[in-house]
């Protein structure tokens, strides 16, 4: 399944690495990345593909909420249809 | 792809602007569960419920996770249960089952223990009408509606002034929790049959066996968007419409998902700005954003049709099947603005009233005193369900008149249903117009003025 990892939170070292890892070791294939620093605050959008994760989608959202509580930051997964719904008009071509 | 932006903004929407699917209903028709005995009628209704619906809440939980937006109500509404047990006359025991359906799938609110009665009620309908009362003060999941008119059968004056009694009778049986029961029973004009939202939901009879409605919600969305916008009033039509397209995308990509994982068809998405108490989630505010100084000053009929117009336009591109309701909600103990133009005497049922010509669905939790009359009641009916006949929409009353508390004074319902400011009223009597009974006729739809 087709997903997005957002990462919010105050601005420090090893935010990527930890978070990759962590994506690394659920088999959870990174397929974008993009980050920026707005005001201080560290935000990082992630598109993945979740195909090879055996973990329920319940489980991956409570290993990377377990990181987000360890690392002080704020990490959501959600399933990309959400955006793609919101964000693009074409939901039938992509059948949602 | 999509930008950073776009991302954040919807996980803004749903962090900090309330954006979230109000409830997940199941439809389920019970016409297959008819028999002439009573204990058998309530044995298929349970197996045929549990069935389809057991999964239901664990169902919109999960695509809750998956989606990162709050599913708030999982519930069920079922056929007319007047027509139901009309062959068994089991309406008392299919009430027991119900509620017991109710416990044991975890929903939220079960909707359905309703009559339609727009031109007249046979005796057992009648019958059925006076168990209300009973019904919605010995559960608390179960709703009740009851259809007094429609645009082309006009109105059953008889079954208004019987529901005025009826109102107060529910207010009596829970008078030690502010009148609850009355917070669980709509009277109609024009009820619609795919309605998600309680309550008044009933699944009509030219349904599917088993149909998803889903209701969205995201006034919160709404008034954050309007924020940035300093222009004229064609650019906040704008604004509202492209917003209202977001959050019903959101909507149907729920309905879509339930009801592929239940098995059941996808009937429609209820295009509706519903309000809740929390700060930030309220109809009211989107009103005084567009620049009221209260909800309640002159301008708010005029702000609010606009708002209601916008949003339908917004959410009918974003979805292929529209229904229910669909439009802004204004009950008044459920939106922290409306709760507040109230108490400071911006607001009255007056207002309320003219709000309810051009916006769905009428006079909505709004407190009275417990002292008003079954023929004031039935009086506030009748009007309400006079602008509904006559303008060919769904008009609504779900009034409390709240027992042994006066104007002024609050009635405490808790949750989503949130707290009301007892209103005052009008106080002159309409018992003679109400007592003659009989019907209005149905209405001219020609040489409209």
């Amino acid at each position: 399944m087709k997903a997005i990892v957002s990462v919010v939170g105050k601005d420090k070292k090893g935010i990527i690495a930890q978070v990759s890892s962590c994506l690394y070791d659920m088999s959870i294939n990174i397929e974008n990345i993009s980050q920026t620093i707005m005001q201080d605050y560290f935000t990082m959008i992630m598109a993945v593909d979740t195909s090879d994760c055996s973990i329920k989608f319940d489980g991956i959202k409570q290993t990377l909420n377990a990181l987000a509580e360890k690392m002080g930051l704020e990490i959501h997964i959600q399933l990309q249809s959400i955006f793609d719904s919101m964000h693009q008009i074409d939901t039938v071509k992509k059948g949602l | 792809m999509y930008s950073s932006n776009e991302i954040i903004e919807t996980i803004n929407m749903i962090s900090q602007q309330h954006l979230d699917v109000r409830t997940i209903t199941l439809g389920i028709s019970l016409f297959d569960c008819i028999t002439d005995s009573k204990q058998r009628t309530c044995e298929k209704i349970y197996d045929k419920i549990m069935s389809k619906a057991s999964n239901l809440v664990k169902i919109g939980n999960d695509i809750s996770g998956e989606l990162g937006v709050p599913i708030v109500n999982k519930r069920i509404s079922v056929s007319p249960i007047s027509l139901i047990s009309a062959a068994s006359k089991g309406h008392l025991e299919i009430i027991r089952t119900l509620d017991k359906i109710a416990d044991e799938t975890g929903i939220d609110f079960l909707g359905g223990y309703s009559a339609l009665v727009h031109k007249a009620m046979t005796p057992y309908e009648k019958e059925f009408i006076l168990s209300i009362p009973q019904a919605l003060s010995t559960t608390n999941k179960i709703c009740s509606s009851v259809n007094v008119a429609t645009s082309k059968a006009g109105i059953n004056m008889d079954a208004v002034a019987l529901m005025g009694k009826i109102v107060k009778e529910c207010a009596y049986l829970t008078k030690d929790n502010d009148s609850l029961a009355c917070a669980k029973l709509v009277v109609f004009a024009n009820a619609v049959e795919d309605n998600p939202f309680m309550a008044g939901a009933f699944l009509g009879t030219g349904e599917d066996d088993t149909v998803v409605n889903v209701g969205v919600s995201g006034p919160g969305v709404v008034k954050t968007a309007l924020e940035k916008v300093d222009g004229d009033l064609t650019q906040v039509a704008e604004c509202i419409k492209q917003t209202a397209f977001k959050i019903t995308r959101v909507g149907q990509l729920v309905a879509k998902e339930a009801s592929k994982r239940l098995n059941a068809s996808f009937g429609i998405v209820d295009l509706s700005l519903a309000p809740t108490p929390v700060v930030g989630d309220s109809v009211a505010h989107i009103l005084e954003e567009i620049g009221l100084e209260s909800v309640g000053a002159y301008g708010t009929t005029a702000c609010l049709a606009m708002l209601n117009d916008a949003v339908k336009k917004g959410g009918i591109m974003a979805c292929s099947n529209v229904g229910g309701l669909s439009g802004a909600f204004i009950p008044v103990s459920e939106d922290a603005g409306m709760i507040k133009a109230t108490e400071i005497g911006a607001l009255n049922l007056e207002k309320l009233e003219a709000m309810t010509a051009v916006c769905s669905v009428g006079l909505d939790m709004i407190a009275i005193p417990g002292d008003t009359t079954p023929e004031v009641i039935s009086g506030i009916i009748a009007d309400e369900i006079a602008i509904g006949v006559v303008n060919t929409k769904t008009t609504a009353v779900r009034v409390i008149p709240v027992y042994g508390k006066k104007a002024g004074e609050y009635a405490e319902f808790g949750g989503l249903l949130g707290r009301a400011p007892i209103m005052d009223i009008n106080k002159y009597s309409p018992a003679k117009f109400i007592n003659r009974g009989g019907r209005i006729p149905a209405p001219l739809h020609s040489n409209k003025n």
